[in-house]
């Protein structure tokens, strides 16, 4: 480590309330040039909302905040721009339908001639430059919508870096990358260090936190807990540090009976995007699917789901054949499918807690003059994300306002409330914090050992490892091969999808 | 409270807390306020304002855009639009009409017809209404158009028809028990009021307390999270649209039956005033948010301001003025109330 850098960023007792809810209560951060801060806590625990305070997207209730020194004050994320602070947020808003430069580019777009028109090959240029300099191989005249979620990532992660900023917020940057985009992102990272860029990291992903992060700052519930150098720490620490309690195994494996076969999928085809995979899943079976992004894996199980139309193949659930046209008919067949991308294909952002939770079991509260039975429907939802430990000021609160990590619960109720028999479950703990990722894991467990079924795609390795009995891996659309609880490790996985 | 993590934390609430509250309360409730400002004003400005008569009168006045604003909102909460509303209220009415005519009225359109019971021109014109919503709903959620371009297809199509229909005449002279939905009384409330009424909370119901109505703020909210969730969303879509065709047709009757003929310029620029009503109530065009509640006190207000300017000897070019303004207000208001900043 190089000696005591000079502080660039200090931010003091910052206080922040929004209705029914104190978000921070007095907490500080400190960053120095040239190094990555960590920012680390629970579901709720108020980073996001302090990093939008700095880049002038909240106002604060209290506290200063000094930028080399001086006291500054950002009304709008144009003015923290200006001010060389950007940040890449935690929720994506690409415009999907406009391309990777004209998204790079937005509100500051090159014009030329007397009449200011937008330069495009510049941008095209500059684009091109700037995805080159940092290793992506991308064509910026692609429709955002055309990318993966990880490639969207990384153009917003290059668009933030294209600002020239002296501080970056990175909140959450990884949730949707696998492994080697993490390696080129951490890569990237060091290279801006060493240019005297400063970064806020927000991640839940201790490995992450260890690996590039010099310091670590812990919040708890809107209170500043700690800040500590990352090599004086230990992970069992920090976890203690963040959720106030010792966390002991991660993975319960409960012990649970494997019975019939519940799922079969024979040959099944989606043109262009996987061929030919057959497996079949036990009652009472974890099926873990790895692979990297781009496999397949999420257009696999939302195929079988009914949301995309099977090209050729056939399913059976309980040994009989079906037809599922749709997703209204998959969860006849008892499936529920935890969608990977929430904001898309999830959350309906202004809409309540309850709302949220309820809508995929609406016609379980219908009674007899096909009214709702309202009081059972919010009892229900309600008792569902308290047993998750869901985080929110009220039932009613738009789902909007809750921290990623308790959107992503209250999806997880969504399904659960199903009472599904198979349940699939597309990275299911992206941006849930490690006590309540314990929490998912017990719960799946539990779910196998009462005999329901559960598929899990998942690009965290650890969590494949430690839960799934069997794990299929996928390969650019092909299943390369199944591997069992006892054979599956990080080197065998890697092995098999890359032969 | 039983669970820590539903809790909101301490009892006490900080002074911060105090004034984040009070302001989510005003931007919440606001536009009641902004009602009972506009009662209270007209109150003071006008002995003759608030009179049982009067007030009775009001809502008479609104029942037809409040009617439509009422089936626009569910359309408008699943994020579409219906531009259709006003000719459709016309066709309905002069083909209702048509079949409700007094047999001894020597103009008839039909003369053969014999004298038919009054649910004949109501049924035949509620199911006229459906049809053109049903068709609105077809191309929306089947084809992909826009609901702005499908409707105003219908818009101009229902116009059209309603003039081939009736040829471009008046179609006049109805019978008593028709006449009735317009301009009857029961225990001295005027029937449409008490039809606007009843409307009105069957579609509370149906938004609140049913499957449809989860259903349509689901898709609203986000049409492919509601797909996933197993809803079948073109199937409401279309039910959203009839309902909304059924309302325009309940309006014609009433309004037709109010003025004793059916015409087919009738319902000129109606959909565009229930709109606003229900645009005023707080619904948003980005789908997802509004209340039944809330689009009756937009209908209302927009009364209030006809009657209340009337009353005050405001000109007919004035009252327009400021009916813009106050939409347009509205609206502003509304935005600041849904804006993340907070
Ligand atoms: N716009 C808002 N309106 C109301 N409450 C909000 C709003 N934004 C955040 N909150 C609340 O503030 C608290 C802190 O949320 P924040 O998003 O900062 O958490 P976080 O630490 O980033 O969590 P996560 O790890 O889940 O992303 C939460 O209780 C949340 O419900
Ligand atoms: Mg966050």
């Amino acid at each position: 480590m190089q000696a005591e850098a000079e502080v660039v960023l200090d931010m003091r007792g910052i206080s922040k309330s929004f209705p029914g809810v104190k978000a921070l209560d007095n907490v500080q951060l400190s960053l120095k040039k040239g190094s990555v801060m960590a920012l680390m806590g629970e579901n709720g625990a108020g980073k996001s909302t302090l990093m939008k305070i700095l880049f002038g997207m909240y106002s604060r209730d209290s506290g200063t905040i000094t930028l080399d020194g001086q006291d500054v004050q950002f009304d709008s994320a144009l003015d923290a721009l200006e001010n060389g602070v950007t940040m890449i947020h935690q929720e994506l808003a690409p415009i999907l339908h406009r391309s990777v430069a004209e998204n790079i580019w937005l509100g500051r777009e090159p014009v030329k001639g007397p009449l200011g028109l937008v330069d495009h090959d510049k941008m095209w240029a500059d684009s091109q430059n700037l995805l080159r300099s940092l290793d992506l191989d991308m064509d910026p005249k692609k429709r955002m919508c055309e990318l993966t979620v990880a490639q969207m990532q990384m153009v917003e992660i290059a668009k933030a870096i294209s600002y020239n900023a002296r501080i970056i917020i990175m909140d959450e940057p990884t949730s949707s990358l696998t492994d080697k985009e993490v390696k080129h992102l951490f890569e990237i990272i060091r290279r801006l260090k060493e240019e005297g860029v400063s970064i806020v990291y927000i991640s839940h992903k201790m490995d992450e936190i260890f690996q590039i992060c010099d310091e670590i700052t812990v919040f708890r519930d809107g209170q500043y807990i700690s800040c500590v150098y990352s090599r004086d720490t230990s992970q069992s620490e920090l976890i203690n540090m963040m959720v106030g309690r010792e966390l002991k195994d991660m993975f319960v494996r409960e012990s649970h009976h494997i019975g019939e076969p519940m799922l079969t999928v024979h040959k099944l085809t989606l043109e262009g995007k996987f061929h030919n995979v057959s497996f079949s899943v036990r009652k009472g079976e974890i099926f873990g699917i790895a692979g990297l992004v781009g496999a397949g894996r999420t257009e696999l199980i939302e195929t079988i789901f009914g949301v995309n139309q099977k090209s050729s193949g056939t399913i059976f659930v309980d040994g009989k054949e079906v037809d599922i046209p749709s997703p209204s008919t998959a969860i006849e067949h008892g499936m529920a499918l935890l969608t990977e991308d929430r904001r898309q294909t999830g959350l309906s952002l202004m809409l309540s807690v309850e709302d949220n939770g309820c809508i995929a079991n609406i016609d379980n509260y219908i009674n007899k003059f096909k009214l709702l039975d309202l009081v059972r429907l919010r009892k229900e939802t309600r008792e569902e994300c308290q047993k998750i430990r869901v985080k929110t000021p009220s039932m009613s609160t738009p789902i909007g306002n809750l921290s990623g990590g308790n959107q992503q619960k209250v999806l997880l109720a969504r399904w659960l409330l199903t009472q599904p028999e198979i349940l699939f479950l597309d990275e299911p703990t992206r941006g849930i914090d490690v006590g309540a990722k314990a929490e998912i894991y017990k719960l799946v467990s539990q779910l196998a050992a009462q005999g329901k079924t559960v598929i899990m795609v998942s690009s965290e390795m650890p969590e494949l490892l430690g839960l799934c009995d069997r794990i299929m891996v996928m390969h650019d659309g092909k299943a390369k091969g199944i591997l069992s609880h006892e054979e599956a490790s990080q080197e065998t996985i890697m092995d098999i999808a890359l032969n | 409270m039983s669970n820590p993590a539903l809790s909101t934390g301490g009892q006490h609430l900080s002074t911060d807390e105090k004034k984040v509250l009070i302001k989510s309360i005003i931007s919440k409730y606001g536009i009641y306020f902004v009602f009972l400002g506009l009662v209270l004003f007209m109150s003071i400005m006008h002995p003759a304002f608030l009179t049982v008569n009067n007030i009775l009168n009001i809502i008479r006045q609104v029942t037809s855009i409040g009617l439509i604003a009422l089936g626009v909102t569910i359309i408008i909460i699943t994020r579409g639009i219906d531009l259709s509303s006003g000719s459709v209220l016309a066709l309905v009415s002069v083909i209702a009409a048509s079949l409700a005519q007094n047999p001894d009225w020597g103009a008839r359109m039909y003369p053969a017809l014999p004298m038919l019971p009054i649910v004949v021109p109501i049924v035949v014109g509620l199911a006229i209404g459906a049809l053109c919503g049903g068709i609105n709903g077809f191309f929306v959620a089947k084809t992909g158009i826009p609901p702005f371009i499908a409707t105003l297809g219908m818009m101009i199509v229902a116009r059209g028809a309603a003039m081939i229909y009736s040829d471009g005449r008046p179609v006049s002279s109805l019978t008593p028990e028709y006449n009735f939905i317009g301009q009857g009384e029961i225990l001295g409330i005027p029937f449409p009021v008490i039809l606007f009424a009843i409307m009105a909370v069957l579609c509370y119901i149906l938004l609140n307390h049913t499957r449809f109505g989860k259903y349509v703020y689901a898709i609203g909210g986000n049409e492919q999270a509601a797909h996933v969730s197993g809803i079948n969303v073109g199937k409401y879509k279309i039910l959203v649209y009839i309902l909304g065709g059924v309302m325009s047709a309940l309006a014609a009757l009433v309004l037709s039956a109010r003025i004793s003929s059916g015409q087919p310029g009738l319902g000129n620029m109606f959909e565009l005033d229930a709109i606003a009503a229900a645009t005023i109530g707080g619904v948003s065009h980005s789908g997802g948010i509004g209340t039944i509640q809330g689009t009756v006190v937009g209908a209302l207000i927009i009364g209030v301001l006809n009657n209340g300017l009337d009353l005050l000897n405001v000109s007919a070019y004035w009252q327009m003025v400021i009916k813009g303004v106050i939409i347009v207000a509205a609206v502003v208001f509304d935005m600041r109330k849904n804006a993340r900043k907070s």
